[in-house]
Protein backbone atom coordinates (compact mmCIF):
# COMPACT_ATOMS: atom_id res chain seq x y z
CA UNK A 1 0.00 0.00 0.00
CA UNK A 2 1.36 3.39 -0.99
CA UNK A 3 0.75 5.94 1.75
CA UNK A 4 0.31 9.57 0.80
CA UNK A 5 3.40 11.66 1.45
CA UNK A 6 1.52 14.21 3.52
CA UNK A 7 0.09 11.58 5.77
CA UNK A 8 3.51 10.00 6.30
CA UNK A 9 4.96 13.39 7.13
CA UNK A 10 2.12 14.29 9.49
CA UNK A 11 2.32 11.01 11.35
CA UNK A 12 6.10 11.15 11.73
CA UNK A 13 6.15 13.40 14.80
CA UNK A 14 3.67 11.44 16.95
CA UNK A 15 5.23 8.15 15.88
CA UNK A 16 8.77 9.19 16.76
CA UNK A 17 7.64 10.67 20.07
CA UNK A 18 5.62 7.58 20.90
CA UNK A 19 8.53 5.25 20.13
CA UNK A 20 10.86 7.37 22.24
CA UNK A 21 8.29 7.32 25.03
CA UNK A 22 8.85 3.56 25.14
CA UNK A 23 12.53 4.15 25.82
CA UNK A 24 15.65 5.93 24.53
CA UNK A 25 16.58 4.98 21.01
CA UNK A 26 18.53 5.94 17.89
CA UNK A 27 17.69 6.54 14.25
CA UNK A 28 18.13 3.10 12.76
CA UNK A 29 16.29 1.40 15.63
CA UNK A 30 13.40 3.88 15.38
CA UNK A 31 12.95 3.09 11.68
CA UNK A 32 13.03 -0.62 12.39
CA UNK A 33 10.46 -0.17 15.13
CA UNK A 34 8.15 1.79 12.81
CA UNK A 35 8.33 -0.92 10.16
CA UNK A 36 7.66 -3.55 12.79
CA UNK A 37 4.68 -1.71 14.33
CA UNK A 38 3.07 -0.98 10.98
CA UNK A 39 3.67 -4.47 9.67
CA UNK A 40 5.86 -2.97 6.96
CA UNK A 41 3.11 -0.69 5.63
CA UNK A 42 4.74 2.52 6.81
CA UNK A 43 7.98 2.78 4.86
CA UNK A 44 9.94 5.93 5.50
CA UNK A 45 12.77 7.09 3.36
CA UNK A 46 15.47 6.39 5.95
CA UNK A 47 17.31 9.70 5.71
CA UNK A 48 14.18 11.75 6.25
CA UNK A 49 13.90 10.62 9.86
CA UNK A 50 16.95 12.65 10.85
CA UNK A 51 15.65 16.11 9.93
CA UNK A 52 12.50 15.21 11.89
CA UNK A 53 14.57 14.21 14.92
CA UNK A 54 16.63 17.37 14.68
CA UNK A 55 13.55 19.54 14.44
CA UNK A 56 12.06 17.85 17.51
CA UNK A 57 15.34 18.44 19.29
CA UNK A 58 15.25 22.15 18.49
CA UNK A 59 11.69 22.37 19.70
CA UNK A 60 12.83 20.76 22.93
CA UNK A 61 10.62 17.70 22.54
CA UNK A 62 13.57 15.34 22.50
CA UNK A 63 17.12 15.54 23.80
CA UNK A 64 20.09 13.93 22.09
CA UNK A 65 23.53 12.84 23.13
CA UNK A 66 26.40 10.99 21.54
CA UNK A 67 27.44 7.83 23.27
CA UNK A 68 29.36 4.73 22.37
CA UNK A 69 27.38 1.93 20.77
CA UNK A 70 27.96 -1.79 21.20
CA UNK A 71 30.36 -1.86 18.24
CA UNK A 72 32.71 0.93 19.21
CA UNK A 73 31.56 3.75 16.91
CA UNK A 74 29.65 6.55 18.55
CA UNK A 75 25.97 6.87 17.96
CA UNK A 76 23.44 9.59 18.65
CA UNK A 77 20.79 8.52 21.16
CA UNK A 78 17.52 10.38 21.55
CA UNK A 79 15.42 10.71 24.71
CA UNK A 80 11.94 12.20 25.03
CA UNK A 81 11.69 15.26 27.31
CA UNK A 82 8.86 16.43 29.53
CA UNK A 83 7.73 18.87 26.83
CA UNK A 84 7.91 16.00 24.38
CA UNK A 85 5.54 13.95 26.48
CA UNK A 86 3.11 16.85 26.69
CA UNK A 87 3.36 17.28 22.94
CA UNK A 88 2.74 13.57 22.45
CA UNK A 89 -0.37 13.74 24.62
CA UNK A 90 -1.67 16.71 22.61
CA UNK A 91 -0.99 15.01 19.30
CA UNK A 92 -2.60 11.86 20.56
CA UNK A 93 -5.82 13.75 21.30
CA UNK A 94 -5.78 15.34 17.85
CA UNK A 95 -5.26 12.01 16.11
CA UNK A 96 -8.03 10.46 18.18
CA UNK A 97 -10.40 13.18 16.99
CA UNK A 98 -9.45 12.51 13.37
CA UNK A 99 -9.65 8.77 13.88
CA UNK A 100 -13.01 8.99 15.67
CA UNK A 101 -14.51 11.21 13.00
CA UNK A 102 -13.37 8.98 10.16
CA UNK A 103 -14.59 5.90 11.98
CA UNK A 104 -17.99 7.48 12.49
CA UNK A 105 -18.48 8.42 8.88
CA UNK A 106 -17.21 5.11 7.53
CA UNK A 107 -19.39 3.20 9.95
CA UNK A 108 -22.42 5.11 8.67
CA UNK A 109 -21.37 4.41 5.10
CA UNK A 110 -21.25 0.70 5.87
CA UNK A 111 -24.63 0.58 7.58
CA UNK A 112 -26.36 2.89 5.10
CA UNK B 1 27.47 0.55 13.37
CA UNK B 2 30.02 -1.80 12.13
CA UNK B 3 33.31 -1.56 10.37
CA UNK B 4 33.36 -3.97 7.48
CA UNK B 5 36.13 -6.37 6.62
CA UNK B 6 34.97 -5.98 3.01
CA UNK B 7 37.48 -3.41 1.64
CA UNK B 8 35.52 -2.32 -1.47
CA UNK B 9 32.49 -1.73 0.73
CA UNK B 10 34.49 0.51 3.05
CA UNK B 11 35.68 2.43 0.00
CA UNK B 12 32.14 2.86 -1.24
CA UNK B 13 31.12 4.15 2.17
CA UNK B 14 34.02 6.59 2.15
CA UNK B 15 32.98 7.85 -1.28
CA UNK B 16 29.40 8.24 -0.16
CA UNK B 17 30.57 10.15 2.93
CA UNK B 18 32.69 12.53 0.86
CA UNK B 19 29.74 13.10 -1.45
CA UNK B 20 27.32 13.84 1.38
CA UNK B 21 29.82 16.15 3.09
CA UNK B 22 29.74 18.48 0.14
CA UNK B 23 26.16 19.43 0.99
CA UNK B 24 26.28 22.77 2.80
CA UNK B 25 23.15 22.05 4.85
CA UNK B 26 24.68 18.87 6.25
CA UNK B 27 27.30 19.37 8.92
CA UNK B 28 29.95 16.93 10.13
CA UNK B 29 27.93 15.36 12.97
CA UNK B 30 24.88 14.91 10.69
CA UNK B 31 27.02 13.06 8.18
CA UNK B 32 28.40 10.88 10.96
CA UNK B 33 24.89 10.11 12.14
CA UNK B 34 23.73 9.25 8.63
CA UNK B 35 26.82 7.13 8.07
CA UNK B 36 26.09 5.25 11.27
CA UNK B 37 22.61 4.57 9.95
CA UNK B 38 24.01 3.38 6.62
CA UNK B 39 26.38 1.02 8.39
CA UNK B 40 23.61 -0.41 10.58
CA UNK B 41 21.51 -0.94 7.50
CA UNK B 42 24.41 -2.56 5.64
CA UNK B 43 25.13 -4.87 8.56
CA UNK B 44 21.49 -6.01 8.60
CA UNK B 45 21.39 -6.50 4.83
CA UNK B 46 24.63 -8.47 4.60
CA UNK B 47 23.48 -10.59 7.50
CA UNK B 48 20.32 -11.31 5.51
CA UNK B 49 22.56 -12.69 2.79
CA UNK B 50 23.15 -9.81 0.36
CA UNK B 51 26.62 -9.33 -1.12
CA UNK B 52 28.48 -6.16 -0.15
CA UNK B 53 27.76 -4.08 -3.27
CA UNK B 54 24.12 -5.21 -3.45
CA UNK B 55 23.67 -4.25 0.18
CA UNK B 56 25.26 -0.88 -0.51
CA UNK B 57 22.89 -0.15 -3.38
CA UNK B 58 19.84 -1.03 -1.31
CA UNK B 59 21.02 0.91 1.74
CA UNK B 60 21.78 4.05 -0.26
CA UNK B 61 18.46 3.80 -2.07
CA UNK B 62 16.60 3.53 1.22
CA UNK B 63 18.44 6.58 2.51
CA UNK B 64 16.56 8.57 -0.11
CA UNK B 65 17.50 11.35 -2.50
CA UNK B 66 20.25 13.57 -1.16
CA UNK B 67 18.64 16.67 -2.65
CA UNK B 68 15.43 16.11 -0.75
CA UNK B 69 17.39 15.20 2.34
CA UNK B 70 19.56 18.30 2.35
CA UNK B 71 16.45 20.40 1.68
CA UNK B 72 14.84 18.93 4.78
CA UNK B 73 18.00 19.49 6.80
CA UNK B 74 18.12 23.08 5.62
CA UNK B 75 14.52 23.49 6.72
CA UNK B 76 15.19 22.01 10.14
CA UNK B 77 18.29 24.20 10.54
CA UNK B 78 17.42 27.32 8.60
CA UNK B 79 20.34 29.18 10.16
CA UNK B 80 22.77 26.93 8.35
CA UNK B 81 22.04 28.56 5.06
CA UNK B 82 23.36 31.73 6.68
CA UNK B 83 25.93 30.33 8.98
CA UNK B 84 28.18 29.36 6.12
CA UNK B 85 29.49 32.86 6.64
CA UNK B 86 31.63 31.61 9.51
CA UNK B 87 35.05 30.29 8.72
CA UNK B 88 34.86 26.52 8.54
CA UNK B 89 37.33 24.08 7.02
CA UNK B 90 34.70 22.89 4.60
CA UNK B 91 36.57 21.76 1.55
CA UNK B 92 37.86 18.23 1.68
CA UNK B 93 41.31 19.23 0.44
CA UNK B 94 41.89 21.61 3.34
CA UNK B 95 42.77 19.99 6.59
CA UNK B 96 42.03 21.83 9.86
CA UNK B 97 45.79 22.16 10.34
CA UNK B 98 46.19 23.99 7.08
CA UNK B 99 43.32 26.31 8.00
CA UNK B 100 44.90 27.07 11.33
CA UNK B 101 48.28 27.72 9.73
CA UNK B 102 46.64 30.04 7.24
CA UNK B 103 44.89 31.99 10.00
CA UNK B 104 48.23 32.43 11.70
CA UNK B 105 50.03 33.50 8.52
CA UNK B 106 47.29 36.00 7.72
CA UNK B 107 47.35 37.48 11.21
CA UNK B 108 51.13 37.82 11.12
CA UNK B 109 51.03 39.48 7.68
CA UNK B 110 48.22 41.84 8.71
CA UNK B 111 50.13 42.90 11.80
CA UNK B 112 53.26 43.25 9.66
CA UNK B 113 51.36 45.57 7.29
CA UNK B 114 50.15 47.63 10.23
CA UNK B 115 53.67 47.84 11.64
CA UNK B 116 55.19 48.63 8.23
CA UNK B 117 53.08 51.77 8.05
CA UNK B 118 54.64 52.96 11.33
CA UNK B 119 58.24 52.03 10.51
CA UNK B 120 59.11 55.26 8.66
CA UNK B 121 58.27 57.15 11.86
CA UNK B 122 61.30 55.56 13.47
CA UNK B 123 63.33 57.49 10.93
CA UNK B 124 61.50 60.71 11.61
CA UNK B 125 59.11 60.59 8.64
CA UNK B 126 55.82 61.32 10.32
CA UNK B 127 52.33 60.77 9.05
CA UNK B 128 49.68 63.41 9.61
CA UNK B 129 50.10 67.04 10.57
CA UNK B 130 53.66 68.36 10.41
CA UNK B 131 54.78 65.14 8.75
CA UNK B 132 55.43 64.09 5.19
CA UNK B 133 52.12 62.93 3.67
CA UNK B 134 53.49 62.90 0.09
CA UNK B 135 56.03 60.28 1.15
CA UNK B 136 53.22 58.06 2.36
CA UNK B 137 51.13 58.71 -0.73
CA UNK B 138 53.98 57.75 -3.09
CA UNK B 139 54.76 54.62 -1.12
CA UNK B 140 51.25 53.61 -0.01
CA UNK B 141 51.13 50.43 -2.07
CA UNK B 142 54.61 49.41 -0.95
CA UNK B 143 53.56 49.00 2.65
CA UNK B 144 50.89 46.43 1.86
CA UNK B 145 51.14 44.86 -1.60
CA UNK B 146 54.46 43.05 -0.99
CA UNK B 147 52.90 41.39 2.06
CA UNK B 148 49.83 40.48 0.05
CA UNK B 149 52.12 38.97 -2.59
CA UNK B 150 53.88 36.97 0.11
CA UNK B 151 50.53 35.68 1.29
CA UNK B 152 49.64 34.39 -2.16
CA UNK B 153 53.11 32.96 -2.72
CA UNK B 154 52.72 31.07 0.54
CA UNK B 155 49.17 30.02 -0.19
CA UNK B 156 49.97 28.74 -3.68
CA UNK B 157 53.12 27.06 -2.45
CA UNK B 158 55.34 28.86 -4.94
CA UNK B 159 59.10 28.43 -4.91
CA UNK B 160 61.35 31.02 -3.34
CA UNK B 161 62.90 31.82 -6.72
CA UNK B 162 59.64 33.04 -8.22
CA UNK B 163 59.11 35.08 -5.07
CA UNK B 164 62.44 36.78 -5.67
CA UNK B 165 61.44 37.60 -9.25
CA UNK B 166 58.28 39.23 -7.92
CA UNK B 167 60.35 41.30 -5.50
CA UNK B 168 61.85 43.12 -8.49
CA UNK B 169 58.83 45.27 -9.43
CA UNK B 170 58.39 46.31 -5.81
CA UNK B 171 62.04 47.26 -5.50
CA UNK B 172 61.77 49.23 -8.74
CA UNK B 173 58.62 51.01 -7.54
CA UNK B 174 60.34 51.93 -4.28
CA UNK B 175 63.30 53.24 -6.22
CA UNK B 176 61.29 55.40 -8.62
CA UNK B 177 59.02 56.71 -5.89
CA UNK B 178 61.86 57.85 -3.67
CA UNK B 179 64.83 58.66 -5.88
CA UNK B 180 63.14 61.08 -8.28
CA UNK B 181 63.44 64.67 -7.00
CA UNK B 182 59.73 65.47 -7.08
CA UNK B 183 58.56 69.01 -6.47
CA UNK B 184 56.38 68.60 -3.38
CA UNK B 185 52.71 68.45 -4.30
CA UNK B 186 53.55 68.51 -8.01
CA UNK B 187 51.48 66.79 -10.68
CA UNK B 188 54.05 64.07 -11.40
CA UNK B 189 54.20 63.17 -7.72
CA UNK B 190 50.44 62.75 -7.58
CA UNK B 191 50.55 60.70 -10.78
CA UNK B 192 53.17 58.39 -9.28
CA UNK B 193 51.08 57.94 -6.15
CA UNK B 194 48.02 57.05 -8.26
CA UNK B 195 49.71 54.82 -10.80
CA UNK B 196 52.17 52.72 -8.84
CA UNK B 197 49.41 50.64 -7.14
CA UNK B 198 47.92 49.89 -10.59
CA UNK B 199 51.30 48.80 -11.92
CA UNK B 200 52.08 46.71 -8.85
CA UNK B 201 48.68 45.05 -8.86
CA UNK B 202 49.99 43.02 -11.79
CA UNK B 203 52.71 41.59 -9.54
CA UNK B 204 50.04 40.61 -7.00
CA UNK B 205 48.17 39.01 -9.89
CA UNK B 206 51.20 36.94 -10.83
CA UNK B 207 51.45 35.66 -7.28
CA UNK B 208 47.70 35.03 -7.19
CA UNK B 209 47.56 32.82 -10.28
CA UNK B 210 51.01 31.31 -9.87
CA UNK B 211 50.04 27.75 -10.59
CA UNK B 212 48.24 28.72 -13.77
CA UNK B 213 50.93 30.93 -15.25
CA UNK B 214 48.54 33.82 -15.70
CA UNK B 215 46.56 31.83 -18.23
CA UNK B 216 43.19 33.28 -19.12
CA UNK B 217 41.20 31.27 -16.59
CA UNK B 218 43.55 32.44 -13.86
CA UNK B 219 43.24 36.04 -14.98
CA UNK B 220 39.48 35.90 -14.76
CA UNK B 221 39.79 34.53 -11.24
CA UNK B 222 42.08 37.39 -10.38
CA UNK B 223 39.56 39.88 -11.77
CA UNK B 224 36.86 38.28 -9.63
CA UNK B 225 39.17 38.39 -6.64
CA UNK B 226 39.91 42.08 -7.21
CA UNK B 227 36.23 42.98 -7.36
CA UNK B 228 35.33 41.04 -4.26
CA UNK B 229 38.35 42.46 -2.45
CA UNK B 230 37.18 45.99 -3.19
CA UNK B 231 33.73 45.19 -1.80
CA UNK B 232 35.05 43.50 1.33
CA UNK B 233 37.49 46.32 1.87
CA UNK B 234 34.72 48.91 1.74
CA UNK B 235 32.69 46.86 4.22
CA UNK B 236 35.62 46.55 6.61
CA UNK B 237 36.32 50.26 6.20
CA UNK B 238 32.72 51.03 7.20
CA UNK B 239 33.23 48.97 10.33
CA UNK B 240 36.49 50.82 10.93
CA UNK B 241 34.74 54.17 10.70
CA UNK B 242 32.23 53.10 13.34
CA UNK B 243 35.02 51.76 15.54
CA UNK B 244 37.04 54.97 15.26
CA UNK B 245 33.97 57.06 15.95
CA UNK B 246 33.27 55.15 19.15
CA UNK B 247 36.91 55.43 20.24
CA UNK B 248 36.82 59.21 19.87
CA UNK B 249 33.42 59.54 21.52
CA UNK B 250 34.26 57.41 24.54
CA UNK B 251 37.55 59.10 25.31
CA UNK B 252 36.00 62.49 24.82
CA UNK B 253 33.51 61.50 27.52
CA UNK B 254 36.39 61.34 30.00
CA UNK B 255 37.84 64.61 28.72
CA UNK B 256 40.62 63.04 26.68
CA UNK B 257 41.38 63.71 23.06
CA UNK B 258 42.04 60.47 21.19
CA UNK B 259 42.63 62.18 17.88
CA UNK B 260 46.32 61.23 17.81
CA UNK B 261 45.37 57.61 18.41
CA UNK B 262 42.81 57.60 15.62
CA UNK B 263 44.84 59.51 13.06
CA UNK B 264 48.27 58.15 13.90
CA UNK B 265 47.40 54.54 14.62
CA UNK B 266 43.86 53.30 14.12
CA UNK B 267 43.24 54.61 10.63
CA UNK B 268 46.62 54.00 8.92
CA UNK B 269 47.33 50.67 10.62
CA UNK B 270 43.75 49.52 10.13
CA UNK B 271 43.74 50.52 6.48
CA UNK B 272 46.95 48.56 5.85
CA UNK B 273 46.01 45.45 7.78
CA UNK B 274 42.51 45.38 6.33
CA UNK B 275 43.88 44.72 2.82
CA UNK B 276 45.40 41.44 3.99
CA UNK B 277 42.36 40.48 6.06
CA UNK B 278 39.97 41.30 3.22
CA UNK B 279 42.03 39.24 0.76
CA UNK B 280 41.96 36.31 3.13
CA UNK B 281 38.19 36.62 3.56
CA UNK B 282 37.68 36.66 -0.21
CA UNK B 283 39.89 33.60 -0.57
CA UNK B 284 38.14 31.75 2.21
CA UNK B 285 34.64 32.57 1.08
CA UNK B 286 34.85 32.49 -2.66
CA UNK B 287 32.92 29.27 -2.84
CA UNK B 288 30.64 30.02 0.06
CA UNK B 289 28.60 33.11 -0.64
CA UNK B 290 27.37 34.62 -3.81
CA UNK B 291 29.92 36.93 -5.34
CA UNK B 292 28.82 40.51 -4.94
CA UNK B 293 30.54 42.17 -7.91
CA UNK B 294 28.39 40.44 -10.58
CA UNK B 295 25.28 41.16 -8.55
CA UNK B 296 26.10 44.87 -8.44
CA UNK B 297 26.86 44.71 -12.17
CA UNK B 298 23.43 43.33 -12.92
CA UNK B 299 21.84 46.04 -10.80
CA UNK B 300 23.72 48.96 -12.26
CA UNK B 301 24.20 48.09 -15.93
CA UNK B 302 20.61 49.09 -16.83
CA UNK B 303 20.84 52.24 -14.70
CA UNK B 304 24.08 53.41 -16.28
CA UNK B 305 22.82 52.61 -19.77
CA UNK B 306 19.78 54.73 -19.06
CA UNK B 307 21.91 57.54 -17.66
CA UNK B 308 24.16 57.62 -20.73
CA UNK B 309 21.24 57.55 -23.15
CA UNK B 310 19.39 60.31 -21.33
CA UNK B 311 22.60 62.35 -21.17
CA UNK B 312 23.18 61.97 -24.92
CA UNK B 313 19.58 62.83 -25.70
CA UNK B 314 19.72 65.91 -23.50
CA UNK B 315 22.95 67.04 -25.09
CA UNK B 316 21.54 66.67 -28.58
CA UNK B 317 18.26 68.30 -27.60
CA UNK B 318 19.71 71.34 -25.88
CA UNK B 319 22.84 71.57 -28.02
CA UNK B 320 24.91 72.60 -25.00
CA UNK B 321 28.59 71.67 -25.46
CA UNK B 322 30.69 69.92 -22.83
CA UNK B 323 32.26 72.53 -20.62
CA UNK B 324 35.89 71.46 -20.47
CA UNK B 325 37.23 72.04 -17.02
CA UNK B 326 40.16 70.41 -15.30
CA UNK B 327 38.28 67.50 -13.83
CA UNK B 328 36.16 66.69 -16.89
CA UNK B 329 38.85 64.57 -18.53
CA UNK B 330 39.37 62.57 -15.34
CA UNK B 331 35.60 62.24 -15.00
CA UNK B 332 35.24 60.70 -18.44
CA UNK B 333 38.20 58.41 -17.79
CA UNK B 334 36.42 57.18 -14.70
CA UNK B 335 33.26 56.68 -16.72
CA UNK B 336 35.12 54.42 -19.12
CA UNK B 337 36.77 52.55 -16.24
CA UNK B 338 33.32 51.99 -14.82
CA UNK B 339 31.96 50.67 -18.11
CA UNK B 340 34.95 48.35 -18.51
CA UNK B 341 34.33 47.19 -14.95
CA UNK B 342 30.67 46.50 -15.65
CA UNK B 343 31.68 44.60 -18.76
CA UNK B 344 34.33 42.57 -16.91
CA UNK B 345 32.13 41.56 -14.02
CA UNK B 346 29.20 40.76 -16.26
CA UNK B 347 31.58 38.51 -18.19
CA UNK B 348 32.93 36.98 -15.00
CA UNK B 349 29.50 35.76 -13.95
CA UNK B 350 28.38 34.65 -17.37
CA UNK B 351 28.39 31.15 -18.75
CA UNK B 352 30.43 31.58 -21.94
CA UNK B 353 28.41 28.82 -23.62
CA UNK B 354 25.02 30.44 -23.05
CA UNK B 355 23.36 32.06 -26.09
CA UNK B 356 22.93 35.86 -26.18
CA UNK B 357 20.06 37.21 -24.12
CA UNK B 358 18.45 40.56 -23.33
CA UNK B 359 21.18 41.50 -20.85
CA UNK B 360 23.85 41.11 -23.53
CA UNK B 361 21.99 43.54 -25.75
CA UNK B 362 21.87 45.95 -22.84
CA UNK B 363 25.63 45.57 -22.33
CA UNK B 364 26.29 46.40 -25.95
CA UNK B 365 24.03 49.43 -25.70
CA UNK B 366 25.93 50.53 -22.61
CA UNK B 367 29.31 50.17 -24.32
CA UNK B 368 28.23 51.95 -27.48
CA UNK B 369 26.63 54.85 -25.65
CA UNK B 370 29.72 55.18 -23.44
CA UNK B 371 31.84 55.29 -26.60
CA UNK B 372 29.69 58.04 -28.10
CA UNK B 373 29.73 60.10 -24.90
CA UNK B 374 33.47 59.68 -24.60
CA UNK B 375 33.98 60.61 -28.26
CA UNK B 376 32.11 63.85 -27.72
CA UNK B 377 34.13 64.60 -24.61
CA UNK B 378 37.43 63.77 -26.31
CA UNK B 379 36.89 66.18 -29.16
CA UNK B 380 36.18 68.93 -26.66
CA UNK B 381 39.28 68.06 -24.68
CA UNK B 382 41.50 67.78 -27.76
CA UNK B 383 40.52 71.31 -28.68
CA UNK B 384 41.52 72.50 -25.25
CA UNK B 385 44.86 70.72 -25.30
CA UNK B 386 45.80 72.18 -28.67
CA UNK B 387 45.01 75.54 -27.16
CA UNK B 388 46.84 75.26 -23.82
CA UNK B 389 49.51 72.65 -24.43
CA UNK B 390 50.45 69.45 -22.62
CA UNK B 391 50.69 68.91 -18.90
CA UNK B 392 51.53 65.59 -17.21
CA UNK B 393 47.95 65.29 -15.98
CA UNK B 394 46.44 65.82 -19.41
CA UNK B 395 48.81 63.38 -21.11
CA UNK B 396 48.18 60.73 -18.46
CA UNK B 397 44.42 61.18 -18.65
CA UNK B 398 44.48 61.22 -22.43
CA UNK B 399 46.58 58.06 -22.57
CA UNK B 400 44.22 56.28 -20.23
CA UNK B 401 41.25 57.44 -22.21
CA UNK B 402 42.81 56.09 -25.39
CA UNK B 403 43.62 52.72 -23.82
CA UNK B 404 40.09 52.32 -22.52
CA UNK B 405 38.61 53.53 -25.78
CA UNK B 406 40.51 50.90 -27.76
CA UNK B 407 39.38 48.23 -25.34
CA UNK B 408 35.73 49.28 -25.48
CA UNK B 409 35.63 49.78 -29.23
CA UNK B 410 36.95 46.30 -29.89
CA UNK B 411 34.70 44.89 -27.15
CA UNK B 412 31.69 46.50 -28.80
CA UNK B 413 32.68 44.92 -32.11
CA UNK B 414 33.10 41.47 -30.51
CA UNK B 415 29.82 41.91 -28.65
CA UNK B 416 28.02 42.79 -31.85
CA UNK B 417 29.48 39.69 -33.54
CA UNK B 418 28.34 37.59 -30.62
CA UNK B 419 24.82 39.02 -30.70
CA UNK B 420 24.53 38.28 -34.41
CA UNK B 421 25.71 34.72 -33.71
CA UNK B 422 28.87 35.34 -35.71
CA UNK B 423 31.24 34.83 -32.80
CA UNK B 424 31.40 33.37 -29.32
CA UNK B 425 31.27 35.10 -25.99
CA UNK B 426 34.59 33.46 -25.22
CA UNK B 427 36.26 35.74 -27.76
CA UNK B 428 35.11 38.81 -25.85
CA UNK B 429 36.27 37.34 -22.57
CA UNK B 430 39.68 36.43 -24.05
CA UNK B 431 40.04 39.96 -25.39
CA UNK B 432 39.30 41.49 -22.00
CA UNK B 433 41.73 39.14 -20.29
CA UNK B 434 44.45 39.70 -22.88
CA UNK B 435 44.05 43.44 -22.37
CA UNK B 436 44.52 43.41 -18.59
CA UNK B 437 48.33 43.80 -18.54
CA UNK B 438 48.03 46.89 -20.77
CA UNK B 439 46.64 48.90 -17.85
CA UNK B 440 49.51 47.96 -15.60
CA UNK B 441 52.13 48.53 -18.28
CA UNK B 442 50.73 51.99 -18.96
CA UNK B 443 50.69 52.74 -15.22
CA UNK B 444 54.30 51.62 -15.00
CA UNK B 445 55.20 53.92 -17.90
CA UNK B 446 53.57 56.83 -16.09
CA UNK B 447 55.55 56.07 -12.94
CA UNK B 448 58.87 55.58 -14.70
CA UNK B 449 58.83 58.05 -17.59
CA UNK B 450 56.56 60.94 -16.70
CA UNK B 451 58.53 62.54 -13.86
CA UNK B 452 61.79 62.98 -15.85
CA UNK B 453 59.97 63.86 -19.09
CA UNK B 454 57.95 66.57 -17.43
CA UNK B 455 60.79 67.82 -15.25
CA UNK B 456 59.30 66.57 -11.92
CA UNK B 457 56.67 69.31 -12.05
Amino acid sequence: MDMSKDLVAASATPLVLAILAEGDSYGYAIIKRVAELSGGHLQWTDGMLYPVLHRLERQGHVAAKWSASENGRRRRYYRITREGRAQLAAQRQQWQVVDGTLRGIWMNACTA
Amino acid sequence: MTTFADRPLEEQIAQWRAYVRRRPALHGPDVEELEGHLRDQLAALTKAGLAGDEAFLVAVKRMGSLDALSREFARAHSERLWKQLVMAPGAADESPNRTRAETLVVLILAVAAAVAIKVPELFGVRLGRGGDPPFYARNASLFVLPLLTIYFLWKRGSEVVSGLWLALPFAAAALFANVYPFRTGGDTEVLTALHSPIALWLAVGFAYVRSRRFADGGRMDFVRFSGELAIYYVLIALGGVVFTGFTMMMFRAIEMNAEWLAQGWLIPCGAAGAVIIASWLVEAKKSVIENMAPVLTRLFTPLFTLLLLVFLATMVWTGSPINVKREVLIGFDLLLVLVVGLLLYAASARDPQAPPDFFDGLQLLLVVSALVVDGVALTAIAARISEFGFTPNRVAALGENLILLVNLAWSAWLYACFLRHRGSFGALERWQMAYLPVYSVWAALVVVLFPPVFGYR
